[in-house]
């Protein structure tokens, strides 16, 4: 069925055609109508899942680790400083290998009280071991949440998913969306499950014996993900006809000596640009990193290698760094022959629009780090 | 009733790593013993996430769920909504410590309350942060000592059984470890009701307390005999005293003072007689409280005195 519908929507009606079993949640700006749809939903009847209103978000990560611990499958939302207070049950569900997905509609921290678009959130939470994809379309968000069901379930992997996507930008902007696919996940089957003739203890003391190994498994299971991400891709390619890329998208890299790299609703506008440039007989390319963690690194390496400049552009800042996807970009390169120029750009913070006027000028740049502070108004 | 009609069938088993003494783990067994093996505990840090034992092992003969701090509620919540969807029977029950209840795990536990989560959640009220090595808890009681009171604390406890009363939670209960048998028996009650249900035990801790680890029982009474810890059960809209509290007040047995719970107690040897008034008058006015609430129907507790 194709609609069109917000990339809220597009995530509520993902949870539903995932079936998940648990939604707990609290409302925040701007993903506030994710909880709002389901509860919709829940109550019509639409949807077949048990909705927890929690009072907090980590009450609600805390739910869904619980209800992920005794066997369901379960979902969440959150944004800004929701993920911020969820940040202890983050680290939790990893260690707990509880495969929650949750949709974040990444918004900026304040204060100032900011409720537009700025990656700060999800990117501050990068170390926690959630897998982070990042959608540049309504489409995607709906195809993501799907496919990040099979990735975190997944025997091998058994991590939870974070889908990130920037609020308002996509959150409240209406697109069609081709939704009701059916077929590609099965009903949920944990292998965390209660037994009461054989009682388990479930995250005890793990003393050091134990420890270092539950944790080289947790980085080991993120290596997994990236070739079940691979395969994953091309299952959901061959039911709905569509390629969701869980990885990186490529666009326009072939020959290019200048490749632009970004994530999330930056990518769309790039691609504007891109063309531009080719019009104008630049060869300039796009590639958009869909998974920061794990991150693609071979596939970065490779569509990066023949380029000469490479310009990051990041919706987010590591203050006493640098933007953290130009830090990874850096690192990924560091290895290849040919050693391309990395630019790194700072756009977009606070829901500054960024245009592609704006990201034409990440270009033209020359230093090496630049913040692009077009005023929007 | 009998002790003899506490079933023989061990969930907490022997050789577990609680303190000698331990009036937590002595009441944990008995709430397994009333909850039978269908049981999820859940349980935040706490002396029970210690003594549980290490990883591979565990002492808990139940399916056993530890989660952190501020949130055995939620995650209670989560784990109540899973069996639920999946149509498995059995009881969750938190097990948690004053620390996560009182103070850091409250507002989960009010909202738990609130949306009348279909759970037990049991607070193991030993007045302080034990296992992180005596550290003052909004459950510690006036002028008590602890590594974060040095003098004494200058405030009463806060309650969280009469928050609960406020909620109108299906079932309230205070239970004390002097009195295994009255514990049973509430929580069985509390098992077969539906909703959420709260019971507060109020559990010595002979290294916290500084008292000899075999008065662990001899604590658990004197604390009610002396009125410190008053024993209720609210349900229906109603609080009525059970045990020996109920005794007191009926005038069936004599309130006895405060000073021979206080003085056995290293935690309370620096109290000056003006310290030990303080507390007389709030025990006083807490029975004041408990047995209006109760319905009034009882005389006065200060008559009780010896």
């Amino acid at each position: 069925m194709k609609a069109m519908i917000t990339g809220n929507q597009a995530a509520a009606m993902a949870a539903r055609d995932a079936r998940v079993d648990v939604v707990a949640a609290y409302p925040i700006t701007p993903s506030t109508p994710v909880v709002e749809e389901i509860a919709r939903m829940v109550e019509t009847g639409e949807m077949d899942a048990k909705l927890i209103l929690v009072e907090s978000e980590h009450s609600a990560m805390a739910a869904c680790i619980g209800a992920s611990a005794s066997g369901s499958r379960t979902f969440t939302a959150t944004s800004s400083h929701g993920l911020a207070y969820m940040h202890e049950l983050l680290h939790y569900a990893v260690n707990a290998r509880t495969p929650v997905v949750m949709a974040v509609a990444n918004r900026a921290i304040g204060p100032g009280w900011n409720i537009w678009a700025d990656l700060s959130d999800a990117m501050s939470q990068r170390d926690t071991g959630w897998i982070q994809l990042y959608c540049s379309s309504n489409q995607e968000i709906y195809d993501t949440i799907l496919m990040a069901y099979r990735v975190a379930e997944n025997r091998g992997v058994m991590l939870p998913a974070m889908v990130c996507y920037d609020g308002f930008v996509l959150s409240h902007t209406a697109m069609p969306v081709e939704t009701g696919v059916e077929g590609f996940l099965d009903g949920y089957e944990s292998p965390w499950n209660l037994n009461f003739d054989e009682p388990e203890t479930f995250g005890n003391i793990l003393p050091p014996d134990y420890y270092m190994e539950l944790r080289k498994d947790i980085v080991e299971s993120h290596r997994r993900a990236v070739k079940i991400m691979r395969e994953v891709e091309e299952e959901f390619e061959e039911l709905t006809g569509r390629r969701t890329p869980l990885l990186v998208e490529e666009y326009r890299t072939d020959g290019a000596s200048t490749v632009l790299v970004t994530l999330g609703a930056i990518a769309s506008e790039a691609k504007i640009v891109v063309d531009e440039m080719r019009r104008n007989g630049e060869r300039a390319g796009l590639l958009r990193i869909k998974s920061f963690r794990p991150f693609p690194y071979d596939e970065v390496t490779r569509a990066l290698e023949g380029a000469e400049r490479v310009v990051v552009i990041d919706r987010s800042v590591s203050p006493g760094a640098e933007g953290q996807l130009f830090s990874e970009v850096k690192s990924a390169l560091y290895s290849s022959k040919s050693h391309p120029d990395v630019l790194g750009r700072v756009a977009g913070l606070g829901g500054r629009d960024v245009t592609s006027k704006a990201i034409e000028r990440a270009v033209r740049l020359g230093g090496r780090e630049e913040w692009i502070m077009e005023v929007i108004s | 009733m009998k002790i003899s009609a506490i079933p023989d069938r061990e969930f907490l088993l022997p050789g577990n790593a609680a303190c000698h003494g331990c009036g937590s783990s002595m009441c944990l067994r008995t709430v397994l013993k009333a909850l039978g093996k269908n049981t999820v505990l859940v349980v935040p840090a706490s002396c029970t996430s210690v003594y549980q034992g290490m990883f591979p092992g565990s002492a808990i003969d139940v399916p056993v769920f530890n989660t952190v701090f501020a949130a055995s509620a939620s995650t209670a919540s989560g784990i109540a909504a899973s069996l639920e969807r999946k149509g498995i029977d059995a009881t969750v029950v938190v097990w948690a410590g004053d620390g996560g209840t009182y103070d850091i795990g409250l507002q989960a536990l009010s909202a738990a309350a609130e949306r009348n989560k279909d759970m037990i959640y049991i607070c193991y009220n030993n007045e302080m942060y034990s296992n992180t090595g005596v550290q003052k808890s909004g459950a510690t009681p006036y002028g008590a000592w602890t590594t974060t009171t040095w003098s004494g604390k200058k405030e009463h406890r806060k309650d969280v059984a009469e928050l609960m009363v406020a909620q109108d939670v299906a079932y309230v209960a205070t239970a004390s470890a002097g009195y295994l048998t009255d514990l049973y028996r509430k929580v069985r009650k509390a098992r077969k009701k539906e909703g959420f249900r709260y019971i507060e035990i109020l559990t010595p801790c002979p290294p916290g307390w500084k008292y000899p680890m075999d008065r662990t029982v001899e604590m658990g009474r004197l604390v009610v005999e002396t009125g410190m810890w008053i024993l209720y059960e609210y349900e229906n809209g109603e609080i009525r005293l059970t045990g020996m509290s109920r005794a007191i007040a009926g005038g069936r047995r004599k309130l006895r003072d405060v000073e021979e719970y206080l003085l056995p107690q290293g935690r309370f040897a620096h109290l000056s007689r003006e310290d030990i008034d303080v507390i007389r008058s709030y025990v006083e006015k807490r029975w004041e409280k408990l047995v209006k609430l109760a319905g009034g129907v009882h005389a006065a507790p200060a008559e009780f005195y010896v």
